[in-house]
């Protein structure tokens, strides 16, 4: 690493860095601005619930363009190709699709204010402490990680010492976060949308325009290592470490596709968070659907780079590309990891060179901030106002909120440091989010259509199917069961789907359910029609404005895009 | 959209605009860098493409259709119900 550092040094100039702090300072400026909207605690943890569906659903799919998204998936461009792809359309497509015809009625039409509270209104205070507390600490940890790896970028790209650049970006998503709460982390995820398409978009280009387009990129990653097979997205073997194709698809369409990406698109709070803040039924179910349509298209200008990388830049393609395919240390000492770094490096004049590094620090910082906007609402809400300091007035929960956040940064700045100290954090980062999601989308989708379901089953039910999955994924590290790729963490969430569900049922069958009255607007059944349907009047209007049809266009897409990749 | 200042603009501002403000900027500094100041090494280096230019030009149309956007349908903000002796809302364009 020691050797590549000097090899990955971006040559930026004074116009680079102009550019750069040009967009710092509009980020700064947005957190300003958005703080005279701010008066109350609804103002600064939902936005007021006022936001139009565009920017919502923009800040929808920018609040996961993050770190893991951005260079994850470019590394995964240069080592599997194209079944890359299935994290985007099967991976998030239809579980955002459901997330908006199915799910969001319950979420926007109930008024929760957060994933948590929804817990609490269905099943009760055990269920809502432990989906709670989880949530919030996974929030941090993650932040942490987001920040370190920001810190590492510039650490690598720019040559600040480390601690001076984790302080530095904790201190600027701070001040925003802080000042203008939800709004404000919005509106700069909004702007790092195009932020990173004004960056991605130019170096897929002259990536393209330099392997001899298309066809070029074709033949050259079909004669290198990893062959044909990374040129068509199904069946997908080297992505899942099945050799078996049916099982390598099983495992993409139920692990990856189902229990994995329902499990996090649905329930995981920093996503449902900016539909929650939009401004209208319509326009909280339109929130996922806007955000699936760029969601559709971000595979070609994050996975194509990466393809382009293991292929073109010197110290990824051929013998390298080989030994890292095989599990070893490339010759070059680069990684997968490096792959859109270094094609930077390669293929970009200064200038252009400047609004890509500003794209990257985008992400991270978009990342951090909705990790953190996520953080302080469920801490603020779920845990203190619920347990700790009650009945206070609503300005005592706003400034608790801008104390929360500054305690969340200090904190993540700790687990950034912790997170320097691990080579492949993020993995487990990723495996523990699983851990998580996927029995919580169990537990969502039984309570929200079998009212029988009581409040003890919704406990235990996280609890086992959280042990189940934690349960795979310790076989697989100890090696007893021999899972490579990404097949363990799509088995664990099987396993924590169909073990949550069952512990459901049973504890269910042995304890007594909540009176109905209880459950109106929180269980299908029980909910009148008029609470779940939205308005089609005034700036609802339009065919345009339709989820239903506007959902069906993006089955459609996806169908196509499938059938072409 | 500012000549009427008993419109509650104060609690709002248009991110559209901040947006159009950052790739305008950015557009036009690679731009005039795409034009007048590009070597042969930057050439060389993106295979003989442009991409200052061919980039700063995309960010400037994409610039001029978001004004567009804001022109066409401004920002309308709601004037919420303790407030409603202001009565100058601005109508949905």
């Amino acid at each position: 690493m020691t050797v590549l550092a000097q090899d990955l040094r971006l040559d930026a100039n004074a116009i680079d860095y102009a550019l750069l702090a040009f967009y710092f300072a509009l980020v700064l400026g947005i957190g300003y601005l958005a703080r005279k909207q701010v008066s109350s605690s609804l103002d600064f943890f939902l936005s007021g619930r006022s936001l139009p569906a565009w920017v919502t659903g923009l800040a929808f799919v920018a609040a996961n363009l993050g770190a893991i998204e951005v260079m994850g998936m470019s590394a995964n461009g240069a080592q599997y190709g194209l079944p890359t792809v299935h994290y985007f359309w099967i991976g998030a497509i239809p579980a955002m699709l459901f997330l908006a015809i199915v799910m969001m009625p319950f979420y926007y039409g109930s008024k929760v204010r957060s994933v948590p509270e929804f817990m609490l209104r269905r099943f009760g205070k055990p269920a809502h402490l432990v989906n709670g507390v989880s949530f919030a600490l996974a929030q941090i940890l993650i932040a942490g990680a987001n920040l370190f790896l920001l810190a590492s970028v510039v650490n690598l790209l720019l040559g600040w010492p480390l601690w001076l650049s984790i302080i530095l970006a904790a201190v600027i998503v701070l001040a925003y976060t802080a000042l203008g709460g939800l709004s404000a982390a919005i509106y700069n995820e909004v702007l790092q949308f195009f932020v990173i398409v004004a960056a991605l978009l130019p170096l897929t280009l002259v990536g393209l325009h330099e392997v001899g387009g298309w066809e070029g990129l074709v033949d050259k990653v079909a004669s290198g290592p990893g062959g044909e097979e990374q040129l068509s997205s199904w069946p997908g073997n080297q992505l899942t470490g099945f050799g078996d194709n049916f099982l390598s698809v099983l495992g993409i369409v139920f692990g990856l596709g189902f229990v994995l990406s329902f499990g996090y698109w649905t329930t995981n709070f920093v996503e449902v968070q900016r539909a929650m803040a939009s401004k209208s039924m319509s326009a909280a179910q339109r929130t996922p659907i806007i955000g699936a349509f760029p969601k559709m298209l971000v595979p070609f200008i994050v996975i194509i780079p990466g393809m382009i990388a293991g292929v073109s830049v010197t110290e990824l393609s051929g013998e390298n590309k080989a030994a890292l395919l095989a599990g070893e240390a490339a010759p070059s000492g680069a990684t997968f990891n490096d792959a859109l770094l270094l094609l930077m490096r390669d293929l970009l004049p200064n200038g252009m060179l400047g609004i890509a590094i500003a794209g990257l620090l985008a992400s991270f910082m978009a990342g951090m901030a909705a990790n953190l906007s996520a953080f302080n609402t469920v801490f603020t809400y779920d845990i203190w106002q619920a347990y700790i300091k009650k009945d206070k007035p609503d300005q005592y929960y706003l400034r608790a909120g801008r104390v929360v956040t500054a305690c969340a940064t200090i904190l993540a700045i700790g687990t950034a440091f912790i997170a320097s100290t691990y080579s492949n954090l993020m993995d487990y980062l990723q495996q523990l989010f699983s851990f998580f999601n996927a029995p919580l989308f169990a537990t969502f989708i039984l309570g929200m259509f079998w009212k029988r379901m009581t409040a003890h089953a919704g406990w235990s039910g996280l609890v086992a199917g959280t042990g189940a999955a934690i349960g795979v994924f310790l076989l697989a590290e100890t090696g007893v069961w021999d899972l490579p790729g990404q097949g363990a963490s799509f088995i664990g969430a099987g396993a924590a789907f169909v073990v949550d569900i069952a512990v459901s049922v049973v504890v269910t069958m042995m304890t007594r359910p909540k009176p109905e009255t209880q459950l109106v607007g929180l269980v299908y059944s029980l909910t009148p029609k008029e609470s779940r349907t939205r308005s089609t009047v005034g700036e609802d209007a339009g065919w345009y404005r339709n989820p239903g049809l506007l959902a069906g266009i993006v089955l459609a897409l996806t169908i196509v895009l499938n059938i072409f990749f | 959209m500012g000549s009427d200042t008993r419109k509650r603009t104060a609690g709002a501002f248009d991110v559209r605009l901040v947006i159009a403000l950052l790739t305008g900027v950015y557009g036009a500094v690679i731009t005039v860098l795409g034009i007048g100041f590009v070597s042969d090494e930057d050439l060389a280096k993106a295979g003989g493409m442009n991409i200052n230019l061919i980039a700063g030009i995309g960010l400037l149309v994409f610039t001029g259709l978001f004004l567009l956007w804001v022109k066409l349908r401004p920002l309308t903000v709601p004037v919420p119900e303790d407030e409603e002796d202001d009565s100058s809302q601005s109508e949905q364009g």
